[in-house]
């Protein structure tokens, strides 16, 4: 029986799709069998962000309708052994499904895979307690900003009051440069004020919008930064201990410009 | 010199946050506040008729008279019908 976790914020673009892909490839390389599901109805992403989107034939609705076969629904993602996807309706309602539906299918796809990584939409309406439905766990993606911190607040608020208890933290786009000169709040300033457990931090990262844009989730790769920040994410999640990742382990203003010397 | 302008951009926003969250996080539990309003017009009515219709408790923000800064703060309006005269 696997299990089900929802990938969370209340605000909107802090990186939960990001997140989402991420875990999900690296989980997946890390051996497990997982299926991402993306439940923004009539705004979904998650396909181009992990480079399955000239895939797709039907998607989440098709699949909980019952106008296909959940099987049919799944994208297999050739690159990655053990990697799917369930994309979201582009062109339906996001009142299409209902949390009782999501519950449903999330139990059937708890009975297939080992990890069901679902990325919720922004907001706390239907969209978001469909994506909820069938947790067992939440992550909480947030940025060191006031205003994403505060709806992270909101949504662990909301989570417990639906049962789900003890999220987990993870602090995307951090800028060491302003966190040094204090200018950006820092991990310890965030999880003192969450007070929930912290599950990962993650550097702002040029890889990251790089790896996007190509459509491949940038854990697969080796040296970005951003890369070790999510396999070390990925580990912790299947139960190791790793140390939080040493954002100043970036690379030196030298090693950046013999790159610049050596790019034309 | 390195006053309060000096502050660092991340404290401030620490401090701002911090207040935000006990406004939202009070809104998440309004039983807490029914809880408060039970308690303070049991103890009120000790030494006082009040009007308990027209009682208003409500968590708000406001400046600090000592130093301005802002802090949140529990305000209670409780309209007095008679202060008690059996009290010595």
């Amino acid at each position: 029986m696997g299990k089900a976790i929802v990938i969370t914020s209340g605000k909107g673009g802090v990186g939960k799709t990001t997140a989402t892909a991420n875990i999900g490839t690296g989980l997946a390389v890390l051996g497990n069998k997982v299926v991402v599901v993306d439940t923004d109805i009539g705004l979904r992403n998650l396909d181009v962000v992990m480079g399955l989107e000239n895939r797709i034939v039907y998607d989440i609705v098709d699949v909980v309708e019952k106008t296909c076969r959940l099987k049919q629904g799944l994208i297999r993602d050739k690159r990655y052994e053990g990697l799917f996807l369930l994309p979201a309706a582009q062109t339906k309602d996001k009142t299409a499904i209902k949390p009782e539906q999501m519950l449903e299918l999330v139990n059937q796809l708890k009975e297939e895979f080992d990890y069901i990584i679902i990325d919720s939409p922004a907001g706390i309406e239907q969209g978001f307690q469909n994506s909820i439905a069938g947790a067992d766990e939440a992550y909480i993606v947030t940025t060191p900003e006031i205003a994403a911190v505060r709806d992270a607040d909101r949504v662990i608020g909301l989570l417990e009051a639906n049962g789900i208890n003890s999220p987990k933290l993870i602090i995307n786009r951090i800028r060491q440069d302003m966190v040094k000169r204090g200018d950006m709040m820092n991990v310890e300033d965030i999880v003192d004020i969450l007070a929930i457990e912290l599950l990962g931090i993650v550097p702002d990262d040029e890889a990251i919008v790089i790896s996007t844009n190509k459509g491949e989730p940038v854990v697969a790769e080796d040296n970005p930064l951003s890369a070790k920040a999510f396999k070390n994410i990925c580990r912790r999640i299947l139960g190791e201990e790793v140390d939080l990742l040493n954002l100043e382990n970036d690379e030196g203003k030298f090693s950046k410009l013999i790159k610049l010397l050596f790019s034309k | 010199m390195f006053g309060k302008d000096n502050k660092q951009s991340k404290d401030v926003a620490k401090e701002r946050l911090k207040l935000v969250l006990v406004h939202d996080r009070s809104d998440l539990s309004p039983k807490f506040l029914e809880m408060i309003e039970g308690d303070i017009i049991r103890v009120i009515k000790e030494y006082a008729e009040i009007d308990e219709e027209g009682l208003d408790i409500k968590l708000t923000r406001m400046k600090r008279e000592t130093d301005n800064m802002p802090m949140s703060a529990l305000v209670a309006n409780i309209p007095i019908v008679k202060i008690k005269d059996n009290i010595e």
